[in-house]
């Protein structure tokens, strides 16, 4: 996806990922590092180590103003209005039928709400909260996209690499807080937050600063084993930590159920777009949903391969790949029927013509520590 | 990494290494280093005759399939066991232990194919 031009913008970090050798790639309107050397490498470092990655591509919106909580919480499912100063929050903005526009993070700053929305539907949030806002007192959105950068260092050393860097103390920081300070001098919003199923952190700099910031990073991080680690990491990352991408596992058409997100839905909430519709499809719960499978063999399964149980198509493939974590074996989401979807059931992915059998299992597929104990 | 003088090449960046009336068959160190991580090959049955060009397998990185092209026509007499445990022999040693599979030929050398010095023309350009 890109803008109108068709032109695909640079992250202030764009120089640094071609020095490094990046593979570069369109994403979500960006030029971004697909992968620096060994897309596996850079997972196991950040499973073992941790990694460093740029994603400035991704959308950073601030929310100002004392009405910001209660507009937020008839846009989205889970609850902005109850989350404490400095706090976190995984929500998903629905439409009317219980869809997903996209999935979120909020940061409650003390003066201010930080809003990160994924880079590939940035071309449809930001339209849509600006018309959401007309004649909303105390709702004041502005765009930070492509000017403020994103870093993440991301693993189980992660802390030890930043906390010198950092003016606060970000070991006393629980997973998903945050805080404002300053990293090695440039001022950041510093957040125990990730996409990656580790302990980690999301540094939101300035633009100007990003570079400086990034190197100092890889310097400091170098003893620890630090890498930089491109998108492609990224991916298997999160799809082992069974976190769902939008556009695979979350849609305008997959719900917040369907996609196994229920513990995000508040139905508490008085009213939110879309909560009469996720109302009638928890109480009919004949939903398709999505589900995790283990296939058996060594052939990988991609993206929309069709899915069959008992010789009946029952869904496709949402997402898949080699899983590093559970000893290179291979694993997917898939989009199934609810008959098709309880851990234990058999499938079959039809791959070039033949089914190869899958198991449905327990998501998420990884949790965190997995990695270390096997040395 | 230099392409082997002693091997011919196609455009769709595939090797064979003719010995006598048997051609041992891979892709270039070029290839797999454009693809990344190998993680899954999938290569023509012992005994199957392959046509020059035909798509015949395939070669799996993490995040694409990508065709494999056959170069020489013949019939499949043996594949690289290695790789359907450790397909990533591709990447450390595309020219060596990352060979795929022999095809025994009809007779002669089969045209069309292109030397070293050619290939490194060709990527060169791409």
């Amino acid at each position: 996806m890109s803008d109108d031009t068709g032109v695909l913008r640079k992250t202030a970090l764009f120089d640094e990922h071609v020095a490094h050798g990046a593979r570069i790639v369109p994403f979500g309107g960006f030029e971004m590092p697909v992968q620096y050397g060994s897309v596996l490498k850079e997972h196991d470092a950040v499973r073992r180590r941790a990694g460093l990655f740029d994603l400035s591509h991704m959308a950073q919106y601030e929310l100002r103003g004392d009405g910001v909580a209660a507009w937020a919480d008839e846009l989205t499912v889970n609850e902005v209005g109850t989350m404490a100063p400095l706090q976190a929050r995984y929500n998903i903005f629905t439409n009317e039928a219980g869809g997903a526009h996209d999935d979120v993070l909020f940061y409650r700053l003390p003066d201010r709400w930080l809003l990160v929305v994924n880079a590939g539907n940035a071309e449809k949030m930001w339209p849509y909260l600006q018309a959401q806002a007309v004649g909303r007192a105390g709702v004041h959105l502005q765009s930070h996209h492509g000017s403020r950068a994103l870093i993440a260092v991301q693993g189980p050393r992660a802390l030890e690499i930043l906390a010198p860097l950092c003016d606060v103390d970000i070991a006393a920081m629980k997973y998903y807080f945050c805080a404002e300070g300053s990293v090695d001098g440039a001022p950041a919003v510093i957040a125990r937050t990730g996409y990656t199923g580790e302990d980690g952190f999301e540094l939101f700099v300035e633009g100007e600063d990003a570079t400086r910031l990034w190197r100092r990073l890889l310097e400091c991080g170098a003893a620890h084993g630090l890498e930089p680690a491109g998108l492609g990491a990224r991916d298997i990352l999160r799809l082992e930590a069974g976190m769902p991408l939008y556009g695979h596992e979350l849609e305008e058409d997959i719900s917040p159920l369907a996609a196994g997100q229920r513990w995000a839905v508040k139905f508490r909430k008085p009213d939110f777009i879309g909560k009469a519709a996720l109302v009638a499809q928890r109480d009919a719960d004949d939903y398709d949903r999505i589900a995790g499978v283990a296939l058996s063999g060594r052939v990988p399964a991609r993206a929309g391969y069709p899915v069959f149980a008992n010789g009946e198509r029952v869904g496709e493939v949402k997402s898949a790949s080699i899983a590093p974590s559970l000893g290179n074996t291979n694993i997917a989401t898939v989009y199934v029927k609810k008959s098709a979807a309880e851990p234990g059931t058999k499938l079959a992915i039809e791959v070039r013509g033949t089914l190869h059998d899958a198991t449905v299992v327990a998501l998420p597929f990884y949790r965190r520590g997995d990695a270390r104990k096997d040395g | 990494m230099a392409n082997p003088a002693d091997l011919l090449y196609t455009k769709d960046h595939e090797w064979a290494k003719i010995e006598g009336d048997v051609a041992t068959i891979g892709i270039t160190d070029y290839a797999q280093n454009s693809l990344g991580d190998i993680v899954y090959v999938e290569l023509p049955r012992l005994g199957a005759t392959v046509a020059e060009h035909a798509s015949i397998g395939v070669v799996e990185s993490v995040k694409a399939v990508s065709e494999l092209f056959n170069p020489v026509a013949g019939e499949v007499v043996e594949i690289n066991p290695l790789l359907e445990t450790d397909p990533s022999a591709v990447n450390r040693d595309a020219f060596g232990e990352g060979w795929m599979y022999k095809v025994k030929l009809p007779s002669g050398a089969p045209p069309g194919l292109l030397s070293a010095s050619d290939y490194e023309k060709l990527i060169a350009e791409s």
